[in-house]
Parts: C-alpha cells; sequence; structure tokens
C-alpha cells in the first residue's frame, strides 16, 4: 500500500498536534482490490454517505442558489428559477442601496458583538481558571457551578435572561430602578440600542464557560516541576502567571480564540430567541440577518448570496489565523 | 507554595463576582416557576410570597409539552446513537489505516465545521422539500427523520475529530494482537477498542444529545405542529395577549433538570474528552 501521505494530512495532524501517525498495518501490496484495501473504505462509507447528503450537496446548493432568483414563486420548483448570475451579490454589496446597507450595518454589529464577546468571555475564563488553580476545598464545586451555564440548553438559559430584562416585571430594572436606585425611569432592554448590550451579556454568560473549560485543561498538563523551578528561582505568583502559565498556555489559547471567534461569529440561538426573527437594528446579527431576508421576506437567492459572503469572510480569517499561528510557532 | 496577598484577593475579586453572575440567572428561573402568575406579571421579588408548584401542573396542559419532550427525546436519542456509531467506524478507519483520501476526507469533515448554520439550511430546506416531492410524501421536510439525519450529521465531525484522538491514543499494539490471534477488523474494534475507548464514547455522546437537545436554528424550520422539539415548543408559552413566565421558567427547568444532571454525571468524561484534542 502507498502511504505517502497527502501534504494536507500530514499539516492537519501536526497543527492539531496530535500523535506521530500510525503505521500502515499490512506490507504493500499488489492486488488493487483486496479485503485489507478496502477496509478503512467500508468503515468510512456511512460517514461519508451522510455528509455529502447533508453537508457537501447542500454547500453546492447554496452556492448554486447565490446565482439564481430565488423568490416565494419558485421554492417547490426551483429548477425554473431564472439565472441571476452575479445579480445576487450586486444587490447585497450594494452599499448605496437599503439592502446592501443593512447587510454592511449587520456586518458591523456582528464584529463588535464577535470581538466584545469573545474578548471578555476568554478573559473571564483564564481568570476563573487562575483563581481556582490550586484552590483545594471546594474546587469541584464551584467548577461545576461554573460550568452549569454550558451544560444548560441554549434556549433554557436564554429564555431565563429574557425574562429578566423584561422592563416591567425583569430582575435587571428591579434591581437597578428599585434597589439601586442607579436611574429613575424602567430602560428597555430587548429594543433600541441597549439590546446590543443585552445580547453581548447573555452570549457571554453561554460562553465564557467553555473558555474556562479549556484554560483550566491547559493549566493541568503543565507540570508542577515548572512552578517548583521558577519558585526556586525566586518568581512570585504573578511572576510564574505571565511567564509560566500564560507562556506555556500559548498553543491551546490561541486554538480557543480562534474556536470562540467561528463560533461566536455565526451565533444565532442569542438574537433568535431574544429578540424573535426579526431583531433590533443594534443586535441584529449576520446569521439572524440572512434567516429572515430568506425566510421572512422569502428571498433564498439573496439569502444564499449572503451566506456564501459570511462562509468567505470566516475562511478568511481561518486562513489568516493558520499563517499567524505558523510565525507564532516558528519564533518560539 | 505561598501565595501572595494580591493573588489571594485577586482570587475572591475574580470568583465572587462570577459566581453570582452564574447563579442569578439560575435562581430566577427557580424562584419564578414557584410563583403564582399574578407574581410574576408585576415588578420582580426576589422571593416568591406566595410559593406554589402550580406552574409546574400547568405547563402540560398550556402547550403541548408532553409531545415536545418525546419528540426531542427521539430525535435526540436516535441521532446519539447513530452519530456514535458511525463516528467509531469512521474515526478507527482515520486512526488506524492509511488510505488514499484520508487526508481529504478529514479535510472536508472539518472545514464543515467553520460554516454557518444557516448557510446550509437554506439549501438544506430546499433539499428536502425536493425530494419529498421526488418521492411523493413528505419524508424529510418538517419530520423528525430529517431532523435525526441533520443531528446526526451536524454532530459527526466533531465527533470523529475527538473519537479519531482517543483511538490514537490507544496502543496499536492491542488490536494488532487481537488480529494475530485471528480477530476480524471489526472484531478487534468492538471487542478490544471500543471497551478500552468508552470514556472517549461517553463524551462524544454527551456532545452529541447535548447539541441536539439545544439546536434551534434547524428546529425552527424543519419542524412542523407534530415533530417539534422542546427547543421551539418553549417559546409556545407567550401568546399574543400574555407571557405566562411563572411556565415559561418551571419548562425551562423540567427540560433541562435532564441535560444538566446528565451532563453533571459525565462531566469529567466529556472533560476529557474535550480536551484530549486539544490539549496533547
Amino acid at each position: 500500500m502507498a502511504t505517502t501521505l497527502p501534504g494536507r494530512a500530514a499539516a492537519g495532524k501536526t497543527s492539531r498536534g496530535g500523535p506521530d501517525p500510525a503505521t500502515p498495518p499490512t506490507k504493500a501490496r499488489r492486488k488493487w482490490l483486496s479485503w485489507k484495501r478496502s477496509t478503512p473504505y467500508l468503515l468510512l462509507v456511512p460517514a461519508a454517505v451522510l455528509e455529502l447528503l447533508i453537508h457537501v450537496i447542500p454547500m453546492v446548493v447554496g452556492l448554486w442558489m447565490s446565482f439564481i432568483e430565488l423568490t416565494q414563486y419558485y421554492i417547490t420548483n426551483w429548477s425554473e428559477a431564472p439565472w441571476k448570475g452575479l445579480g445576487n451579490f450586486t444587490v447585497a454589496l450594494d452599499f448605496s442601496g437599503p439592502l446592501g446597507r443593512q447587510l454592511l450595518r449587520s456586518f458591523g454589529v456582528t464584529l463588535g458583538f464577535t470581538v466584545l464577546t469573545v474578548g471578555i468571555s476568554f478573559g473571564l475564563g483564564l481568570c476563573a481558571a487562575l483563581a481556582l488553580q490550586r484552590f483545594g476545598r471546594g474546587r469541584g464545586f464551584i467548577r461545576t457551578l461554573f460550568l452549569t451555564p454550558y451544560a444548560l440548553p441554549a434556549y433554557a438559559g436564554i429564555i431565563t435572561w429574557k425574562f429578566m430584562l423584561q422592563r416591567d416585571n425583569g430582575l435587571v430594572n428591579q434591581l437597578i430602578t428599585n434597589d439601586l436606585h442607579l436611574t429613575g425611569n424602567r430602560p428597555f432592554w430587548l429594543i433600541g440600542s441597549n439590546a446590543f448590550v443585552s445580547v453581548v451579556v447573555v452570549a457571554i454568560w453561554q460562553q465564557w464557560p467553555f473558555a474556562f473549560l479549556m484554560t483550566m485543561a491547559g493549566m493541568q498538563v503543565i507540570p508542577d516541576e515548572v512552578y517548583q523551578a521558577s519558585s526556586i528561582d525566586g518568581a512570585s505568583t504573578w511572576q510564574q502567571i505571565r511567564h509560566v502559565t500564560l507562556g506555556m498556555m500559548k498553543p491551546i489559547n490561541s486554538v480557543l480564540l480562534l474556536l470562540l471567534f467561528l463560533w461566536t461569529f455565526r451565533e444565532f440561538n442569542t438574537p433568535f430567541v431574544l429578540f424573535g426573527p426579526t431583531p433590533p437594528a443594534s443586535a441584529d446579527l449576520l446569521t439572524i440577518h440572512i434567516y429572515s431576508s430568506s425566510f421572512i421576506n422569502w428571498n433564498f437567492g439573496l439569502g444564499s448570496a449572503m451566506s456564501a459572503l459570511l462562509m468567505l469572510f470566516l475562511i478568511l480569517v481561518a486562513g489568516g489565523w493558520a499563517l499567524w499561528n505558523r510565525r507564532i510557532s516558528r519564533d518560539a | 507554595m505561598r501565595e501572595q496577598l494580591s493573588f489571594r484577593i485577586f482570587r475572591w475579586v475574580v470568583l465572587v463576582p462570577l459566581g453570582l453572575f452564574v447563579v442569578v440567572p439560575l435562581y430566577t428561573m427557580i424562584m419564578s416557576a414557584l410563583k403564582p402568575l399574578r407574581d410574576v406579571q408585576g415588578a420582580f421579588s426576589w422571593w416568591p410570597t406566595r410559593p406554589t408548584l402550580r406552574p409546574f401542573v400547568d405547563i402540560w396542559s398550556t402547550v403541548p409539552l408532553a409531545k415536545y419532550f418525546v419528540n426531542s427525546l427521539i430525535v435526540t436519542s436516535v441521532a446519539t446513537v447513530f452519530s456514535a456509531l458511525i463516528a467509531v467506524f469512521a474515526s478507527y478507519a482515520i486512526s488506524r489505516y492509511r488510505f488514499r483520501g484520508r487526508g481529504t476526507f478529514s479535510g472536508v469533515v472539518l472545514s464543515t465545521q467553520m460554516f454557518p448554520g444557516v448557510l446550509f439550511l437554506l439549501p438544506l430546506f430546499v433539499v428536502f422539500v425536493n425530494i419529498d416531492r421526488t418521492l411523493g410524501f413528505t419524508f424529510l421536510y418538517q419530520t423528525r427523520v430529517g431532523l435525526i439525519l441533520t443531528y446526526l450529521t451536524f454532530t459527526l465531525p466533531f465527533s470523529i475529530w475527538m473519537l479519531a484522538s482517543y483511538f490514537d491514543g490507544i496502543p496499536k499494539e492491542l488490536d494488532e494482537c487481537a488480529r494475530v490471534d485471528g480477530a476480524s477488523a471489526l472484531g478487534a474494534l468492538f471487542r478490544i477498542v471500543l471497551p478500552t475507548a468508552r470514556p472517549g464514547i461517553i463524551a462524544v455522546a454527551v456532545y452529541s444529545f447535548m447539541t441536539g437537545w439545544g439546536e434551534i436554528l434547524f428546529a425552527s424550520q424543519l419542524t412542523n405542529a407534530d415533530s417539534r422539539t422542546l427547543s421551539v415548543g418553549l417559546q409556545a408559552y407567550a401568546t399574543e395577549a400574555n407571557v405566562y413566565w411563572n411556565q415559561v421558567m418551571a419548562a425551562a427547568l423540567v427540560v433541562s433538570i435532564p441535560i444538566v444532571a446528565g451532563f453533571l454525571l459525565l462531566q469529567r468524561y466529556l472533560v476529557a474528552g474535550l480536551t484530549a484534542g486539544a490539549v496533547k
């Protein structure tokens, strides 16, 4: 069996830092169709069929859809939908037109939302993981408590926040106006510009436990000897955190930040449960913007074009990250 | 090792506000579920002055919650079982064999993780509608089968990745011994590798179950009144005239309990599995 790995597989493997690839189980065999040769393919068939049906074909269909005029008249007989060429993309990217302007605004909102949510979630997760290092008794309990928002089904947590953010009967307004007297009249949290704050806070509430989980796991693999050595050298707790802990966690932190960015940028649940399918302008995140242009306005062609643009952006981000990551690991 | 005073202060400055941030919504959920409707409509009160268990009774009749519950249970369990099984096969192939197309397969599978769900939702909608039209009856669109297939496939990539790195950690000599003793590839997988990989498989199953149980985007478009799952069904407590907040909170609590209990019981597996790939 020829065992020259495609370059991509080798690269993917090392970037994930997995253990060394296993050596081939059998010696080279001349026969083309042998039971042994086809075993891995047979094992992959179910996964490949499903990936093809639910992921690959829809992706191709989606790209194709972005080039046709797929409005409500053509949903069930989509083969008759007229070809539109780059028309949908022109509409989406025409920033002087209303649809293009909305898309641009939505992109800006999403970028702000993502940067704030990822940054704060990561910061909170890291601080909590640091604070719980060598905590002693009660550590397990606090860890479990902190992970609960992550375990809770997304809608259960978000709908609770929706209740808390109600203007007249919510906890937040009760706390800031009646209990703490910070403001005289009760602000609206789910409409207007405050909606942005709400969606960021709720997203952080759900996301930070994951950052906590990953940073905690990253700290566990740092050997104790490194800390002992540095404390013999007279390093203070803070110096240890800065130079030992954070230094050794660089690889896992960079993976974590990329994952959080990709996930947060396409966040759908939080705005959808908080505001329904048509959120206020200040919280009009991209995925929900695409969702409502497609399913509320029934313009699938435009929706697909916008999804394709979103996908392109995420590919660019991931690609940029890979380049940056390679430079970091080369310098290290 | 002695810790500096400033670090001890930092510890409490971090833990106390974070603890409050986490706990307050959970507290609200539990307390509001114990209040009569009147008490959740006026200004918020921190303590249920007239505690009642009625919301936990009413939730089942206001909305066909039991049906949604059963739907969620069927869809999520079936998707989880098949996802774990298919992922076991695929990741065993990836971990133990070197074959042409291995890199392409892993690449395609992992890259699907990067794309927004909305990207798949629109075409999937069109594909399902048209497959049904070709078949002449509703097989996929807005049925549990369609939702099962969708969830199952969406959890596959991460499950395969997680399990493959778990299998990589199990010495190859184990299954080679079994093969020498005359076991087939599948025999070695099922008798030797799977029992050793139990924590990894549990982690994958917990992940799939949690993902399916909490999914909203696909459930909102690919289900109808008969196949609706909890994630969408829970929004039905809000009518034009009234929102039954006490029942919403009670229902949120009820649907969360199985998943949170399961998570707490199995969290060490999930933590180990989740981090196996990233930390190694």
